[in-house]
């Protein structure tokens, strides 16, 4: 009986999760550049993480805030 | 493998770069330049013009191969912006950027860097397309079922929840996707303007309170899909009407020209030490050394060496102007050749170029009193609505008084100017991004309505009506022989100034071997001495070249000469003068059938009788013209009811592109500097721009055929409207049907008429 609450709440569920996941994006900055991402993408040779990467990262995103 | 483990010096590298970034050494100047500066990291985004292809982003963003000391590098290709992070302890800025040098990437940091506020891109428009196109998509799929009417059990049973929720829905679409129409209502009916955004905002009002009504009173289900809708199109209007183009500027001043530091002298016990010193902190009466290739940033005397400035930036005239000792030289100009030393006469923003920016034009929002085309229509448009919604409730409250709030409020709703909010942006948005294609790039939209109402067009001569690459060169004087073309074209070779690379070409047309020289002496700022097979050669400025007073000069000094002397005998001079770009006759003619035509020039009159030949005859040319009196100019123009288009290249038309309707800097190669203005074209379009303003009057007559169109739709929909008959379904067709349609005519339409080029 309850099969069409169901539905809606499942359907309502999987479109905020598409709608919160562009926000998400588009505050992130993913459409700030549309280009250099299609051609970094055919690099076959990614320069290697170091081991500081990390800590930077974390560094950079503290700023942000 | 790598090509730069391969290869360690790949090409040629360029001189050192050492000395021109010397200030990044400066602490106060580094910190407003960096992003990011702390312990051992450091973080910098520096702009890169050069880059252009994809093996660029390749290179630079693997810079950690080149050092280990960088971190990792990231570019932005749109904007050719390159982010690099880096260890601070084994490598400071200065090395950073001397590294991008040498591979051929030299960072482009000027005066503007200091002063940079970080901007952060408005991306409210794209979260409220968002949040209408999700509430838009689920509002249609919630009102499904009650489109079909059917009397299925469950659904009926469920009916409430589903229209609640459409509710829910709507409240975001309405309280914040749509609250600029409302913010922009507001601030029109204040300054008692009925903008588009008016009748748009009693219909999303409308739409939104009688939906509430109906299904609280459980009358019907309510208009939503169509508010949520009505809002996304108008929203996604919006969004197409913008076309940035990110790797142009349209705002710059002189800051972005002027470099950031420069080298001052100072005298302390009677030594003299030099130190890197921000522009902007330059005192009356230091003394700054200027090295080859820099720029002159302050007025000045010039109390060292020999200068020779290229003001090409500033006029346009790419030949240099020599100064001797003693001389005033004026801010903007490069200095070509050896060290000069300047007194500084005038603070940064005082000189001669420079004050122009003091002026209130540069102050304020040109486009801010300009009435667009879907304003002027609404005028007339929301008052014949609004009467006939005051005529249909009265008609209806006679009639039948349990329909009249219905009437007015379906009234109201209709009357939502969706198709007539539409058609400008995307005519405007099309013809946006085809002018871009074109090679014109304008600033906004409005640039286009404000091209389709110009009449007159002012043109700056030197740099824009004439080429700054090239020029006419004539010979006057004794007739050389071959053989003496030979020793001219060998001396020549030699030399890299610009006016013997323009002869060497001149010459090499005829003639093209050359002789091995035998002695070669440039003297900068004078000429050149050569001895080829035996033969004694001088060419260079009149001074230089005729030691002897002879009284065979020629009279006319207004043109830039080279003089030639073979074997110590005087044999005449080359003259050059401008060259005008190819198609600009053409231009010319056609502009005047229907334009006035101004020639507003900095030069001085040496080419009044070419350019009288060549306009026609009622055409005002004037000469000698300071950066304040273009403006000025422009200024009277427009106060006796001109609107006026300048198309000017040099830092001396600020004035005018600001003051002037529609000011267009032309450029030579788009990545430059250009001043600040409403558009830039490519100047190997600009014989073109008579189709360009023929295409922007054109476009206002696609909107206005558009116009009638959604009119057209209106009425349909007044007619459901005043006879009580307006169901949700009918407004959930209509709506989006008059949208698609004008969406699709403009789009057709504008692309037709960008085919017409050869009109």
């Amino acid at each position: 009986m309850d099969i069409i609450f169901w539905l809606l709440t499942i359907s309502l569920f999987v479109a905020l999760v598409f709608f919160v996941a562009f926000i998400f994006s588009v505050k992130r900055g993913q459409y700030d550049d549309m280009y250099t991402p299609s051609i970094r993408i055919l690099f076959d040779d990614q320069p290697k993480p170091k081991d500081t990467q990390q800590k930077n990262n974390n560094k950079r995103s503290k700023k942000d805030n | 493998m790598y090509y730069y483990d391969l290869e360690q010096y790949p090409g040629v590298t360029p001189s050192s770069y050492a000395d021109k970034f010397n200030f990044l050494d400066e602490t106060s100047i580094k910190s407003k330049l960096l992003d990011f500066d702390e312990q051992d990291i450091q973080i910098v985004t520096l702009v890169i013009p050069s880059v252009h292809c994809s093996s660029c982003i390749w290179i630079l963003e693997h810079l950690s191969k080149l050092s280990p000391y960088i971190r990792s590098s990231k570019i932005n290709f749109p904007e050719k912006k390159l982010q690099v992070i880096y260890d601070a302890i084994h490598m400071n800025l200065k090395e950073l950027v001397v590294l991008l040098c040498t591979i051929g990437y030299e960072p482009y940091i000027s005066l503007q860097d200091l002063s940079k506020k970080k901007k952060s891109t408005d991306k409210s428009l794209l979260y409220k397309l968002g949040i209408a196109g999700f509430a838009f998509g689920n509002i249609m799929f919630l009102s499904l079922p009650e489109y079909f009417d059917s009397n299925e059990f469950w659904l009926d049973q469920y009916k409430p929840i589903f229209r609640w929720l459409m509710f829910i829905f709507s409240i975001p679409v309405v309280f914040y996707a749509a609250r600029g129409y409302f913010v922009s209502a507001i601030r029109g009916f204040y300054s008692k303007v009925l903008n588009i955004d008016v009748p748009i905002s009693v219909g999303v009002l409308a739409l939104f309170i009688r939906s509430t009504v109906d299904i609280s009173m459980d009358w019907g289900t309510g208009f939503f899909d169509s508010l949520s809708g009505f809002v996304f199109f108008l929203l996604l209007g919006r969004f197409f009407q913008q076309k940035t183009y990110a790797f142009l500027s349209f705002e710059r001043d002189y800051k972005s020209y002027f470099p950031i530091a420069v080298t001052r002298i100072s005298k302390t016990l009677g030594e003299n030490t030099e130190e890197q010193v921000q522009i902007n902190q330059l005192q009356i009466g230091d003394r700054i050394l200027i090295r080859n290739d820099e720029i002159i940033p302050i007025d000045g005397i010039l109390v060292g060496g020999e200068a020779s400035i290229d003001y090409s930036f500033v006029t346009g005239e790419n030949l240099l102007v020599a100064k001797k000792k003693g001389d005033l030289i004026y801010a903007g100009g490069r200095q070509k050749g050896i060290m000069i030393e300047v007194e500084v006469l005038k603070k940064l923003s005082q000189s001669y170029l420079t004050q122009l920016w003091e002026l209130d034009v540069f102050k304020k929002d040109k486009q801010s009193n300009f009435t667009n085309i879907t304003d002027r229509i609404t005028k007339m448009f929301s008052i014949s609505i609004l009467s006939i919604a005051i005529v249909a409730t009265i008609f209806w409250v006679i009639v039948d008084p349990s329909k009249s709030i219905n009437v007015f409020t379906a009234v109201l709703i209709v009357a939502c100017p969706c198709a007539i909010a539409l058609a400008a942006p995307f005519t405007l948005g099309n013809i946006l991004r085809l002018l871009g294609q074109d090679k014109l790039y304008l600033k906004n939209s409005v640039v286009i309505e404000q091209m389709a109402q110009i009449d007159t067009v002012v043109f700056d001569k030197t740099g824009t009506l004439t080429s700054s690459e090239r020029a006419t060169i004539d010979y006057h004087g004794q007739s050389l022989s071959n053989e003496e073309k030979v020793l001219l074209l060998s001396a020549l070779k030699a030399s890299n100034h610009p006016l013997s690379r323009a002869l060497y070409h001149f010459i090499y047309q005829s003639h093209h071997s050359a002789l091995p020289l035998l002695e070669f002496k440039e003297e900068i700022g004078k000429g050149i001495r050569a001895n080829i097979a035996g033969n004694s050669l001088k060419l260079g400025s009149e001074s230089f070249v005729i030691t002897k007073k002879e009284n065979n000069s020629p009279k006319n000094k207004q043109s830039t000469k080279v003089f030639i002397e073979i074997n110590d005998a005087f044999k005449g001079y080359f003259s050059f003068s401008n060259y005008y770009r190819e198609g600009i006759q053409t231009l010319i003619n056609k502009l005047a059938q229907k334009y006035d035509l101004v020639i507003l020039s900095g030069d001085n009159e040496s080419e009044k009788t070419i350019l009288q030949k060549m306009l026609p005859p009622q055409t005002k040319l004037l000469f000698n013209q300071s950066p304040q009196q273009k403006l000025n100019f422009i200024q009277d123009l427009q106060q006796k009811g001109g609107n006026v288009m300048m198309i000017g290249d040099g830092l001396n038309d600020s004035g005018a592109l600001v003051q002037s309707d529609v000011g267009i800097a032309l450029s030579d190669n788009i990545n430059s500097f250009t001043p600040a203005s409403d558009g830039i074209i490519d100047a190997e379009v600009f014989h073109q721009l008579f189709f360009f303003l023929k295409l922007s009057k054109q476009s206002i007559k696609v909107i206005r055929l558009a116009f009638v169109f959604s009119l057209f739709y209106n009425l349909i929909g007044l007619g459901f409207a005043v006879s009580g008959q307006l169901t949700p379904i009918v407004a959930a067709i209509l709506m989006p049907l008059s949208s698609m349609s004008i969406v699709v005519f403009t789009t057709i339409a504008t692309h037709l008429l960008n085919k017409n080029k050869s009109l």
